[in-house]
């Protein structure tokens, strides 16, 4: 939690910009992992069934697509959609844009892993178990640590995530639960 | 004089700090009549500006300035650089605590007597006893409105709770209530009672929870006597050449340094910061720093033993709805060896909303043990649990090479468990889970400590000089005009929740400078 001040800025939901969503028609899937991201001409992200598209700046397309997965192999929850995860881990191109180091940092972990996993690279290994594994392996290096430790509150902290989860988030202005099911267990 | 006061005015006392030791100490000081001036590090955020947010909560009001850390707690490895969690603010911690309002017991001042020696510990006793501090303990209580005393009634139990009750009987424990907590169960004091909005560690919004901030401090202050300056950064206690302390140097809100003069100084910045500011004094006469001839100053730093058992249930407990700790069991408090160590603990009541569950439920885990864990967030009941834990002369704190951004060092963190500490603890978790195992959880979590929200004893009191850093008022052995008014006056930490002991400590030495004022022997 050493370098929460700053996660939090970009982790928190209601500061985050929006994804830009576009509703647009898929043509084509790869059969691979994310397989509902498609990188465009433009060097966007495009994810059809969830109809968003994000804008990369700093880091390469192909990085940010399997940047997502690799979000959902250290947190995976399958009611999560990929925006959200999307969402999670836009502050490592918003940071690659200003520092050149955090660009090498995030580029070469994606190399690194995409060489370990084979032909292929990361996203062609088709189960969690053969990538989990891959990532025990590299879990106490800086690339890791810097996802890991960025995503935890930058996935967490997201407010529209809250609900997935059962948690109601913010009470005050509804007058807290002294009326709204603060005792309301039934089942003991 | 009336406030505000000028720098130059060294008549009065100053405090450092304005949390539950020296936003206390402020009141009583101004209801005497006294003059005083509290220097706050931090900003002055009124409740109705608290935020139901635990992120941005945190960003609002913690300590975010750099701290290190060492030692082979777990903390150092997962949160380097956020040792404690403290607040920066005015009304210090006790905007973020829970209420948890515990007196400590009869043995628990009594340490070395009672358990004996014990290798690796600084044990001491107390030079006060439970009856010494009995009368200070009602009138916190009565100031504090604290639950289940002086006809208050209890809070009322929610989800969590019920759930805690439950496995409580189950396993035969006698003492289980809603706590005693200093948060209004009933209107009193001009304040709200408890809407049960279930965001107490981010400031009651209601103000229902007692805090310095908007009881204390506005009370010192209808008196004319005390001024609170926010924004006013101590760095050093300065003295002249009888020993005597004549005032302290703060960096102001632009970081321009400012000497306030002063007829008393007191720290109450909690047990990093205080030890800090004496160790930062070092000077000429006292090169180890002020009031530091026993070399105990940041010595035998006490973060209680503390650790969480979460549990999950097939059916919903929505845990975050309400009173974040009011729920206890008090029947593990008691000192009883057979159990394999000495001192007690409590098992307390606690959630956690989704951003802080997933930083803390097993810091630095990933990948499917913990995201099922997650996925059962609304099943989820939650107990803190906190004990006794012991004292050690190398648990401490020092000036790190890390500076701050007025040039002074920072405080590192050195600690390493007891193994007694890890005997309570690993004993605290079997009961903690056997009691959710009792009301039928499908799994449980026994939970690392979180970093410390208890800071303890790094300007311990003693009876004899060479043996710690006050007297039992709380006034340092060395320097007769020099007194510390927080939780690092405490000689060992008792199983309880300290702030109660904190605040009647505080309306003692409040009594004491007082009647010492009026004799001008300082
Ligand atoms: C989340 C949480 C929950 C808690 N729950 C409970 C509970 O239920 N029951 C309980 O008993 N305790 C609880 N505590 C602990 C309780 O808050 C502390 O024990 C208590 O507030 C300590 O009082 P203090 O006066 O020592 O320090 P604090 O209340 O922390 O006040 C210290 C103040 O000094 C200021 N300061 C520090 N250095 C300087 C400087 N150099 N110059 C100027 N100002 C400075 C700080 O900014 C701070 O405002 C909790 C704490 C937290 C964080
Ligand atoms: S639960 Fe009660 S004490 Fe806690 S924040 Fe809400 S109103 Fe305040």
């Amino acid at each position: 939690m050493g370098h929460h001040h700053h996660d939090h800025e970009h982790g928190h939901g209601k500061g985050r910009a929006p994804l830009t969503r576009r509703r647009f028609l898929m043509r084509s899937s790869e059969l691979t992992l994310a397989a509902a991201i498609t990188v465009t001409a433009g060097g966007a992200l495009l994810n059809a069934p969830e109809a968003w598209a994000m804008d990369v700046k700093a880091l390469k397309p192909e990085t940010m697509k399997t940047l997502i997965q690799l979000a959902r192999d250290i947190y995976p929850h399958d009611k999560i959609a990929d925006r959200f995860y999307a969402i999670a881990v836009k502050g490592h191109d918003d940071k690659a844009a200003a520092d050149g180091a955090h660009k090498e940092l995030i580029e070469k972990g994606i190399a690194d892993l995409d060489a370990a996993a084979g032909q292929g690279g990361y996203l062609g290994l088709g189960w969690e178990a053969e990538r989990v594994k891959l990532l025990r392996g590299i879990e106490e290096t800086p690339f890791f640590q810097a996802v890991r430790g960025d995503l935890v509150v930058s996935l967490y902290n997201q407010q529209e995530v809250w609900p997935i989860f059962g948690y109601e988030g913010e009470s005050y202005s509804k007058g807290g639960y002294i009326e709204r099911g603060f005792d309301d267990i039934d089942w003991l | 004089m009336a406030a505000p006061y000028s720098k130059d005015d060294d008549s009065v006392v100053v405090i450092i700090g304005s949390g539950a030791g020296g936003g206390t100490l402020g009141n009583e000081l101004a209801q005497k009549g006294i003059d005083v001036v509290i220097l706050e590090a931090g900003s002055r955020h009124e409740y109705e500006d608290f935020i139901n947010d635990e992120w941005a909560s945190f960003s609002q009001l913690a300590w975010t300035d750099a701290r290190t850390t060492s030692g082979t707690w777990r903390v150092a490895k997962n949160f380097p650089g956020l040792p404690a969690w403290i607040v920066k603010a005015v009304g210090g911690s006790t905007t973020h605590w829970a209420g948890a309002s515990l007196r400590f017991q009869e043995h628990e001042f009594k340490t070395l007597t009672t358990y004996g020696k014990v290798d690796g510990a600084n044990l001491l006793d107390w030079p006060i006893t439970l009856q010494d501090l009995a009368p200070y303990y009602e009138k916190a209580e009565a100031k504090m409105g604290v639950t289940r005393t002086n006809g208050l009634p209890g809070l009322p139990g929610n989800n969590n709770f019920k759930i805690l009750e439950a496995g409580a009987k189950k396993l035969g424990y006698k003492e289980c209530h809603t706590g005693r907590m200093a948060i209004n169960s009933v209107q009193r004091d001009d304040r709200n009672s408890c809407q049960q909005t279930g965001f107490c560690f981010q400031g009651c919004k209601w103000g229902a929870k007692w805090s310095t901030l908007y009881t204390e401090i506005p009370k010192g202050e209808a008196t004319g006597k005390l001024e609170v300056r926010p924004d006013s950064h101590v760095l050093m206690i300065e003295h002249d050449d009888s020993g005597k302390v004549t005032g302290v140097v703060y960096a102001d809100k632009d970081g321009n340094k400012q000497r306030q003069k002063a007829r008393i100084v007191a720290v109450a910045g909690n047990s990093i910061e205080s030890p800090r500011i004496l160790l930062n004094s070092a000077s000429n006469t006292f090169k180890d720093g002020l009031a530091n001839s026993s070399g105990q100053v940041g010595r035998n730093y006490m973060r209680h033993m503390t650790g969480s058992v979460y549990g999950v249930f097939e059916k919903p407990v929505h845990f975050y709805r309400g009173t974040t700790m009011a729920g206890i069991i008090q029947d593990e408090a008691k000192h009883d060896p057979s159990r394999g160590f000495v001192g007690g603990y409590e098992m307390e009541t606690l959630a956690l909303g989704v951003p802080f569950m997933a930083a803390f439920l097993d810091p630095g885990a990933w990948g499917r043990e913990f995201t099922t864990a997650m996925d059962s967030y609304a099943n989820m009941a939650g107990m803190w649990l906190v004990g006794e834990d012991m004292p050690q002369e190398s648990n401490r704190i020092t000036l790190s090479d890390t500076k701050d951004k007025h040039g002074m060092p920072v405080a590192n963190v050195n600690f390493d468990d007891h193994p007694n500490d890890i005997a309570m603890r690993n004993h605290a978790y079997k009961q903690g889970m056997a009691i959710y195992d009792a009301v039928g959880a499908t799994r449980t979590f026994p939970t690392p400590p979180y970093p410390s929200t208890h800071n303890l004893g790094t300007n311990r009191m003693s009876e004899k000089a060479q043996d710690g850093v006050v007297n039992k008022h709380g006034q340092t052995h060395d320097i007769k005009n020099l007194f510390i008014s927080d939780g690092s006056q405490f000689t060992t930490g008792g199983a309880e929740n300290p702030t109660l002991t904190i605040v009647a400590l505080a309306i003692r030495q409040a009594d004491f400078i007082a009647q010492e004022m009026s004799a001008g022997t300082i």
